[in-house]
This record gives structure tokens, C-alpha cells and sequence, in this order.
């Protein structure tokens, strides 16, 4: 899970006056209120990324305990083609979704700002995230079958070839990305369109006195000022795009020939299919770091704290 | 797998539908209008294919195996039929099962419904009290460290699932819980980064003179959170409740994990394995389809009943 605020920081700055309290005002309070979500965030949380830290630096099996190897795993992570080859799968699986799925959701969301208000229509577009991943995974699995699949009947019908989008291994990813594309377009645009209400109308009121029409007012006005929004909704979507698995696993389940086999996925069949927890470890290990870098570039990259009116 | 809801301040200003002064409506009163026309038309096509799938969804779900090769692009259902669901939920016996397309392995979805039912009821109940009082904690009472503690509950949040999750799989094989609701349940139970994080913004917002009152009453701390607290965040609340219970009912990685046999399998690791089993040159779609109904409908009617709150609580909690 993730959350996009700049209001935390903020808010907890907030309130340094504390009249005639005790020392330790609440202290003993507060530990008690703290027990079971502490409980919780040593047991399942901070143990875990200690402990999955140290696997990796271990051969760790299940059945017998971890055995100490130094950097064996990362030196062996760097050398195998099957990691390459899913880092790749995966890099290209991200650019593809979050490309079409970003331009997509602005359109959406400039579309609902510029129409309509309404609850029902927001909510239509909104639907299909709150369904399971399996679920939209298995639904479209049937649309884009090869025989029966209602896609391939329609491509049929106006004389197209009918296309085996899970057998072919160019077109297994593409379609696996339109297909979270469709699941998390609506979402996106709404966390667009909640970024379209802070822009000020006024801005727009001038840009129209000048004689700027809806085109120019969206490339100048509405992009630019969007833009710090946008910067934090794609570090979400990007790091939530990346950890991609549900969709695969039950359809293509990596093929064919590797070309869905995602980084994720190949981190569960290690750990799980051949208990290689170690190298799996450290596996999951690397692509923490990728995606703590990634966020940090697209941060600095777009300059996502400061606005540019202010 | 990652859900960024975060709760939505009321937006400071009404939304500005500025009045056309009276004099100037001339211009671009035609452009405009086509404009608008356009841009329906594009909104309604975005809306019939966000909701086309789940039609379709329905309309297989109530077909016919064996008619649905001949009628695959009919509106209506192939053969008009029950059976998927009798199938999905083991009220035929094999020699039925097979003969009407279906994959004759053993499926019961009572029992995967029941078992999404109680793992993600026990998950929401747990997670939002827990964290609600964690909250609490950060958001009114005032101790050393508190904004420390709190940012280092808030940065499990860049952790990625699988990172931790090997390390939780081992944890709850080293306790004997692989296969049952606690190893299902527990690593979700107590708090997650979000839910805390989402009720600490709205008890900031409770005016401090309102617990003092109950304070000057007598009352205790415990008994102002229970007493006052809560009840004046209800719809808050409500809507974490409601999330919490969505993410846990679609989970698929973790269940996958430690709940595979029968007794504990939820509905998402139960459509995988069915997906799994149905033969390969003519799957059991109706049935199939029947199962991914039954898996998305309660969360489908949870949306239509409570889709307002859910909707109203995707934004920003206050970029400025």
C-alpha cells in the first residue's frame, strides 16, 4: 500500500505550544494506546525487513536452517539472464502501462472536470479498481481468448485476423498492461481530477481574456499547474505498476518463453516453487532499491514539491 | 496490490461553475457547444468499456458451455442456464459436472465465500480498532518522540510486499500456521501504515475543547477515545472499514502463500486454482465466469450501497 500526502510533515510540525503538562505529558497513555499496533509493526513489519535483509546473505531453504554464503546471491543475481530478463519484462511492462494509463487518466479526469460532477459517473470509472485483481485477470482472460473470446469475434467480423494475445509472446505483456490500464485508469483519474480542483478557476478566467483557447489552456495552464500532483500520483503508480503479479500468475503465468515472467513472479517461483528463499531474498532485496531509487529520481526529476506559480 | 487513498479535505472553495456574465455569452457559443458534445460522447464510450466486461461477466455466467461457441458474440446468454453456479458451488455430481463442460475437480464456493468472509471481517475489525487506537496516540496525546515513531511507522509504506513477505511466510511456518485463519489474518491484524495514517489525519482535525470537557467530567483517556472519539469520527471510520475490507477480500499474494487447503482458501486462491484445472482445449467458461461473479459481487454491492463515501474519499489530504 502507499499514500500520497504532503500534508504529513506539515501537520506534524503543527502544535509545538504544550501548556502546563508534565514532562513526558501523555507518555504512559500514548504506550498503552501503542501496544497492539506496535506489536504489529515490530512482528510483521521491521523484524521481516531485518530478517529478509539477512536471508539474502544466506542459502536458506526452508527445510534446514540459513547458511551463511557473504554476497553469493547478489553475485549470482548479477550473472543470471533469467533476472535480466525479468527486470527487463518488467521495465517494459511499467512503461507501457503507466504511458497509456497516465495519458489516459488526465484525458479522463480534463473530461469530468470540464462535463460533469456527478457522483454516478465517478463512480462507474472508479468500479473496476475495487475489483479483485483475479477477477478482472480472469474476466478479460475470456474476452481476449483465442476461440471464444468476444474481442477476437468482433476483430473478425470487421475482417481481422483473430489474435492469440496470451500465446503470443509480443503480444502476452502488451495486453496484460492494457489490462490493468483499464483496471486503474479510473482511479488514477480521480486522484487527477481531485489535483484539477486545487488549480485556481481565476487562472483560467485569465488565460481566456488573453484569448487562450481550450487546447492552449490545457498545455499552459492546466499541465504545468498540474504537475506536482502528477509528480506524486505516477511515484505511486509507478512503484505499485512495477510489483506487478495477480494478473500475470493466473493468466500467462510467465510465458510463453519467459516474456511475462516479471520480476515478481519470478521472486515467488523462486522462493516458493524451487525454496530458494535465499536468492529470492536477495532478489527482492534489489528490486526494494530499484524502486526507492526510482521514486527518488522521479521526485527530483519533476520537482515534485514545488508548484510553478510559487 | 497498492492503494493510495488518503482522505480528501472538503475542498476549500466551492467548486467554481462561474456564471457567464450576462452580456458576453456570444462568443464561442457554438464551438463550445460541439466541444461538449464530443467530449460526451468520448465519456460515454469510456463508461460503456469500464462497464462492458462486468455484462459480460453476467451474461457467460448464465450460459450454456456448449452454446457458447456457436452464440460468442450474442448479447444475451447462450442457452439460458443456472448450472455454472450449481457447478461453482458443488450441487452437481461429476458425471453432471462433466457433462456440461465443467472441470469435475472438487469446488465449493459456500466454503471459499465463507472463508473470504471471515478472513477479511476479522482483518477489518482488528486492523481499524488497532490502528484507530494507534492514531489516537499520534494525533492527541502528547509525548516525546511521537513525530520519530510516527515516521517510522509511515516508512513501512515503501516497503514492497515480497520483501517482507518471505520472511512473514517463515515466521508463521515457524509458529504452525500455515493453513489457518491466524496466518491469514495476523500480518494485517494489528496495523497497517495506511489505516493509521488515514484516522490520524481526522482526529487532528476534533476540536481539542470537546475531549477536555469529558476530561474535566472525570472522564479517562481510554474512556474519551471510546466515548467521544470514536463515535464522532463514524464516517471516517466507516470508510477505512470499508476499504480495509475491499483490500482484504481481493488479496491474492498472501492467502496464496499460507492458505492453500480447502478449509482456509479464500475466494481469489480458489478462482486461480479452478483458472489451473479447467481443461485446456475447452474451458469451463460459464463456470468461470460464474466463480469470478461470485467473488466480485459483494464487493460490487458494497460499491453501489456505500460508493458516494468511497468516491468522495480519493484525493489529496491537502497538497496545497
Amino acid at each position: 500500500m502507499a499514500v500520497i500526502t504532503t500534508a504529513a510533515p506539515a501537520a506534524a510540525r503543527a502544535r509545538p505550544g504544550r501548556p502546563r503538562r508534565p514532562r513526558y505529558g501523555d507518555l504512559r497513555t500514548a504506550l498503552i494506546f501503542l501496544i497492539p499496533a506496535t506489536i504489529g509493526f515490530v512482528t510483521f513489519y521491521l523484524v521481516p525487513a531485518v530478517r529478509g535483509a539477512w536471508f539474502s546473505l544466506t542459502d536458506y531453504s526452508v527445510l534446514a536452517p540459513p547458511r551463511f554464503v557473504g554476497l553469493d546471491n547478489y553475485e549470482r543475481l548479477v550473472q543470471d539472464p533469467l533476472f535480466w530478463n525479468a527486470m527487463g519484462v518488467t521495465a517494459y511492462y511499467v512503461v507501457m502501462n503507466i504511458g497509456l494509463q497516465t495519458v489516459l487518466a488526465i484525458a479522463i479526469a480534463v473530461l469530468m472536470q470540464r462535463l460533469t460532477r456527478s457522483a454516478f459517473v465517478r463512480g462507474v470509472v472508479l468500479l473496476p479498481y475495487f475489483v479483485a485483481n483475479v477477477v478482472v485477470a480472469l474476466v478479460w482472460f475470456f474476452m481476449l481468448d483465442f476461440q471464444m473470446g468476444i474481442v477476437n469475434v468482433l476483430l473478425e467480423r470487421v475482417g481481422l485476423d483473430p489474435q492469440a494475445f496470451f500465446g503470443d509472446p509480443a503480444l502476452a505483456l502488451p495486453t496484460i498492461a492494457l489490462i490493468n490500464v483499464w483496471r486503474h485508469m479510473g482511479y488514477t483519474a480521480l486522484l487527477i481530477f481531485a489535483g484539477l480542483q486545487m488549480i485556481d478557476q481565476q487562472v483560467y478566467e485569465a488565460a481566456e481574456l488573453d484569448g487562450a483557447g481550450p487546447l492552449r489552456q490545457f498545455w499552459s495552464v492546466t499541465l504545468p499547474l498540474l504537475r506536482p500532483v502528477l509528480a506524486l500520483v505516477l511515484v505511486v503508480t509507478v512503484t505499485g505498476s512495477f510489483q506487478i503479479f495477480d494478473t500475470v500468475a493466473v493468466t500467462s503465468a510467465g510465458g510463453p518463453v519467459d516474456a511475462t515472467r516479471v520480476i515478481y513472479l519470478y521472486i515467488y517461483q523462486l522462493a516458493f516453487g524451487q525454496l530458494d528463499f535465499g536468492y529470492a531474498s536477495a532478489l527482492s532485496v534489489v528490486l526494494f532499491l530499484v524502486l526507492l531509487g526510482v521514486a527518488l529520481l522521479q521526485l527530483r526529476l519533476t520537482r515534485a514539491s514545488e508548484s510553478d506559480t510559487n | 496490490m497498492s492503494t493510495t487513498i488518503v482522505p480528501a479535505t472538503p475542498p476549500a472553495t466551492p467548486p467554481a461553475e462561474v456564471p457567464r456574465p450576462a452580456g458576453a455569452p456570444e462568443k464561442g457559443s457554438r464551438r463550445p457547444r460541439w466541444g461538449t458534445v464530443l467530449g460526451w460522447a468520448t465519456m460515454i464510450v469510456i463508461l460503456l468499456i469500464t462497464l462492458f466486461p462486468f455484462y459480460w461477466m453476467l451474461r457467460t455466467a448464465f450460459s450454456t458451455n456448449s452454446e457458447l461457441a456457436a452464440q460468442a458474440a450474442n448479447l444475451a446468454p447462450a442457452g439460458f442456464t443456472l448450472d455454472a453456479f450449481r457447478r461453482v458451488f458443488g450441487l452437481t455430481t461429476l458425471e453432471e459436472s462433466l457433462a456440461q463442460g465443467g472441470a469435475g475437480g472438487r469446488i465449493n464456493f459456500w466454503l471459499y465465500l465463507r472463508n473470504s468472509v471471515i478472513m477479511s471481517t476479522a482483518i477489518t475489525l482488528g486492523q481499524v480498532f488497532f490502528s484507530a487506537m494507534a492514531a489516537y496516540a499520534f494525533a492527541r496525546l502528547r509525548w516525546p518522540g511521537r513525530n520519530a515513531v510516527f515516521a517510522v511507522f509511515l516508512s513501512a509504506l515503501m516497503v514492497p510486499g515480497i520483501f517482507t513477505a518471505i520472511p512473514n511466510f517463515v515466521l508463521i511456518k515457524e509458529l504452525g500456521l500455515l493453513n489457518t485463519f491466524p496466518g491469514l489474518v495476523l500480518p494485517t491484524f494489528f496495523m497497517t501504515p495506511f489505516a493509521i495514517f488515514f484516522l490520524r489525519q481526522f482526529f487532528l482535525g476534533i476540536p481539542h475543547e470537546i475531549e477536555e470537557a469529558a476530561m474535566i467530567d472525570g472522564a479517562s483517556r481510554g474512556r474519551t477515545f471510546l466515548r467521544i472519539i470514536l463515535p464522532m469520527s463514524a464516517a471516517p471510520i466507516t470508510t477505512l472499514a470499508v476499504l480495509t475490507y475491499i483490500q482484504a477480500w481481493n488479496e491474492y499474494f498472501w492467502p496464496l502463500l499460507v492458505g492453500q487447503s480447502d478449509g482456509v482458501r479464500v475466494l481469489t486462491v480458489a478462482l486461480g486454482i479452478f483458472r489451473s484445472q479447467t481443461p485446456q482445449g475447452s474451458p469451463d467458461w460459464a463456470g468461470l465466469m460464474a466463480a469470478t461473479l461470485v467473488a466480485a459481487l459483494p464487493i460490487v454491492l458494497l460499491f453501489v450501497v456505500l460508493g458516494r463515501r468511497i468516491v468522495n474519499s480519493i484525493g489529496f489530504s491537502g497538497i496545497k
